[in-house]
């Protein structure tokens, strides 16, 4: 794994534009969703996603943030409400956004390869071309030299990086991330947290990512979306105001992290039975 | 499929079926295959005849007797494979070979031994049945959680409570689905049985049938055979899932 | 088991680790497996020898019995008769058969319409339908055709429509994320996804052809393998008749432990060694 240490990126100093607010690249505007069976997900949900940034939907289990990312990812239809991306309405996935799924969603009888180079398959782009491509993401996700293994031969944290690397190599302005890491152990886990800071901060990518772990979501966010149970609202927006050093160690030591953590744990203790 | 909002049940796919096969039997094919309601009206006219009664219980012992072997049979020789490695490898090589050999090439072998009788039809049931069982038994007894056995031992069960109280209940699932896979096998065996021995049960009614051309009274025996296996395939499928309701949170 | 070079310090340790190599060797699968034959044939000899019955010739005998109709001839000309249905009827199932079952897979409507007769059929003993075949297409190869399809296709139809239909929503998904259209999911990930499943009803739908064909040689007219059944049958030459059934047993195990070979190293990259 290439850990090269990351250009000190403190939340006063956005990516895209340093000084000015960063511009909302996703906006969620009173969506609502309700199953077929009468369940209501989502009730009035309006949300704006500043670009350049990770924000991260967070909340009880079941409460409806996997549904919300989908539905800004276009796989699943709103029942009201829309979204835009990029100022142009969502209306099915689009080639602005990939995703990565919580089971990984690896082809079992594609290579890892294969499977990178899958978006760019789908959109024609020639053998060689997407190849290179997919290979330059694999490397880039630390699996150098496992191009032509299989999913089965590979361990849970190995697979989900062969879904970021798939993600990635679409080159997408949004990279939307539903709970990635739920399946993997946990000091993959944490690497993979520390990773993620590093891609968000060199990429320039807008990032969506949905978990259920406190920790997680303070660790790796610019801003926490906490969505109470069903029928789900937004019932708050938290900016941690964490100091991200060149040491991602530090960051669980952090002060402002501990406090963080400590404060929406006490806001979703009450969604707790 | 829905249509207009309204979902139309699965099975009523047949109703159109049974007004093309009543369309067709007014056709010439009608020779060969006559319209439905002439041959529903010849259910209603055979079923209620002493030879009807006769085959029908004879092949009903049949059937019973056998899967009750295969059963009997089948459920310990899966536990034993699935819990010793040494009986595994010696009979599972076997128990795969009955499940792919052509088992209607050894309904012969079983007649010249046995006679033309109600055995012979009752081992065809048995060895069409039984190695489905056995397959499945053995799934699952293999799948059982280790650590559900562990449990048990920690709490002090000793051999035969761990097999009465673990293993059984642990594979019910599996055994059950194997119970049905071979009901639905026996269904088969039990008619080309007959179909073969040719005087016994319905194989007599088949042979008489056939010979007179009354192809209504024939199709009117298929109708009540098929209707039966069906009627028997979704019982057994109700059972499994009323035993096994536990089958898919493990 | 224990291998390691460790010093014995108890006199009996050598015997222990002799006899616990022995066991090694006597629970190796190959020397099971050999005993296992060894002990069924041995077994038959025995009860031949008794013997169990008139009609119920030993191993040995079957062994030269099968000799004679090998070196006569006749058996591998009734192979070649008994392969023609068996093969064309099989042909005609998979294409007939596959293409049905994705068509239920992919299309409602025809799914609603089709597959309640293939459920029926599986559940029914279509083999009481020999009688109306041979009735309507005469005694020749029509009817064991037709015999070898209606045996092997409920089976390959049902395989292949819960192949089709059991794709992996995540999968379905992520193509979907990355815009495939409808045929570039049917192609990439629906198709590919099913084919070991397929593969398995093929497999299944071959043993049944096997069951139709000999049972259509038998109660239709002998021919082929079927004819030297009831021929060596009606004159009590036992050896002979039992011959030709383990051959056409050998033959159909094989027939089928290749397909499963072909379909372990086309479709199943985790099961290869």
């Amino acid at each position: 794994m290439s850990v090269s240490h990351i250009a000190p990126a403190g939340t006063a100093a956005p990516p895209p534009a340093a000084g000015t607010a960063p511009r909302a690249i996703v906006e969620v505007r009173n969506v609502t969703k309700t199953y077929a069976g009468g369940v209501e997900a989502l009730s009035g949900i309006s949300l704006e996603f500043p670009e350049g940034r990770l924000t991260t939907l967070l909340g009880p289990s079941g409460c409806g943030k996997t549904t919300l990312l989908k539905i800004i990812a276009g796989l699943i239809p709103a029942s009201g409400g829309q979204v835009l991306v990029d100022g142009r309405e969502v209306k099915g996935p689009g080639q602005e956004r990939s995703f990565v799924f919580q089971d990984f969603a690896l082809m079992p009888w594609a290579s890892v390869l294969r499977n990178v180079a899958f978006g760019l398959e789908l959109r024609g782009v020639a053998r060689s071309e997407r190849e290179a491509v997919a290979e330059r993401h694999i490397a880039r996700v630390g699996l150098k030299g496992f191009e032509h293994k299989y999913p089965h031969e590979l361990s849970g944290g190995m697979r989900q990086r062969v879904g970021l690397a798939r993600a990635l190599a679409v080159d997408s302005k949004v990279v939307m991330m539903d709970e990635p890491f739920s399946a993997v152990d946990e000091q993959t886990r944490r690497k993979f947290q520390e990773e993620l800071l590093e891609l968000v901060a060199k990429e320039g990518k807008t990032f969506l990512f949905v978990t259920h772990s406190i920790e997680e979501a303070v660790y790796v966010s610019d801003r926490i979306v906490l969505l109470s149970r069903r029928p789900s609202r937004v019932s708050a927006i938290i900016e941690p105001k964490i100091v991200r050093g060149d040491d991602p160690e530090k960051i669980r030591r952090d002060s402002a992290y501990l406090d963080a953590v400590e404060d929406i744990w006490q806001q979703l203790k009450r969604y707790l039975d | 499929m829905v249509i207009a909002g309204y979902q139309l049940p699965m099975m009523a796919a047949l109703i159109v079926w049974a007004v093309l096969w009543e369309i067709v039997g007014h056709t010439e094919a009608g020779f060969i295959l006559p319209p439905l309601s002439a041959i529903i009206v010849r259910v209603f006219e055979i079923v209620p005849t002493p030879s009807f009664g006769e085959a029908l219980l004879i092949t009903g012992r049949a059937f019973f007797s056998g899967n009750a072997i295969a059963i009997l049979v089948g459920i310990p020789l899966g536990i034993l494979m699935g819990r010793s490695v040494i009986a595994d490898r010696l009979l599972l090589p076997w128990v795969n070979l009955f499940l792919s050999a052509p088992l209607s090439a050894l309904v012969p072998v079983i007649m010249v031994i046995f006679g033309l009788g109600e055995t012979t039809i009752i081992l065809t049931v048995v060895l069409f049945a039984m190695w489905i069982i056995v397959l499945n038994t053995r799934a699952g007894v293999k799948a059982i959680s280790p650590s559900l056995v562990e449990m048990a031992r920690s709490f002090g069960a000793n051999e035969w409570q761990a097999f009465t109280r673990i293993y059984i209940w642990a594979a019910l699932p599996e055994i059950l689905a194997g119970i049905r896979l071979g009901v639905i096998r026996a269904v088969k065996g039990v008619i080309i049985g007959q179909l073969l021995v040719s005087v016994v049960g319905f194989g007599t009614l088949f042979e008489v049938y056939q010979s007179h051309f009354l192809m209504e009274h024939f199709w009117a025996l298929l109708l009540v055979l098929f209707a039966f296996a069906f009627i028997l395939n979704e019982l057994m499928a109700r059972l499994e899932k009323h035993f096994g309701y536990f089958a898919a949170s493990r | 088991m224990q291998t390691t070079d460790v010093a014995p310090t108890v006199a009996a340790l050598p015997s222990v680790r002799e006899a616990s190599r022995l066991r090694d060797i006597l629970i190796h699968p190959l020397v099971l497996r050999i005993v296992s034959f060894a002990a069924v044939l041995g077994l038959w000899e025995y009860a031949g020898r008794i013997p169990l019955s008139a009609a119920f010739p030993t191993f040995l005998e079957t062994l030269v019995g099968l000799r004679d109709i090998a070196a006569d001839g006749s058996l591998g000309k009734a192979f070649l008769i008994t392969l023609k249905p068996l093969l064309i009827g099989l042909s005609v199932s998979v294409v007939l058969g596959v293409g049905l079952g994705v068509l239920m897979g992919l299309h409602r409507p025809s799914e609603w319409l089709i597959a309640p007769i293939f459920i029926i059929a599986q559940a029914a003993p279509l083999a009481a339908l020999i009688p109306v075949l041979t009735f309507a297409y005469g005694i020749g190869l029509t009817a064991k055709v037709l015999t070898v399809c209606i045996m092997a296709m409920p089976v390959i139809v049902l395989n292949t429509l819960g192949a089709v239909r059991n794709t992996p929503q995540s999968l379905l998904e992520m193509a979907r994320s990355f815009l495939a259209s409808r045929s570039q999911s049917i192609r990439h990930v629906i198709l590919p996804s099913a084919s070991p499943m397929i593969f398995s009803g093929l497999r299944l739908g071959s043993a049944a052809a096997f069951i139709g064909v000999i049972l259509a040689e038998l109660l239709i007219t002998p021919t082929g393998i079927g004819d030297i059944i009831s021929y060596n049958q009606s004159v009590a030459d036992y050896p002979k008749m039992y011959a030709a059934i383990l051959s056409i047993i050998v033959f159909a195990v094989l027939f089928i432990e290749l397909l499963e070979r072909i379909e372990v190293s086309l479709f199943r990259p985790e099961k290869r060694p």
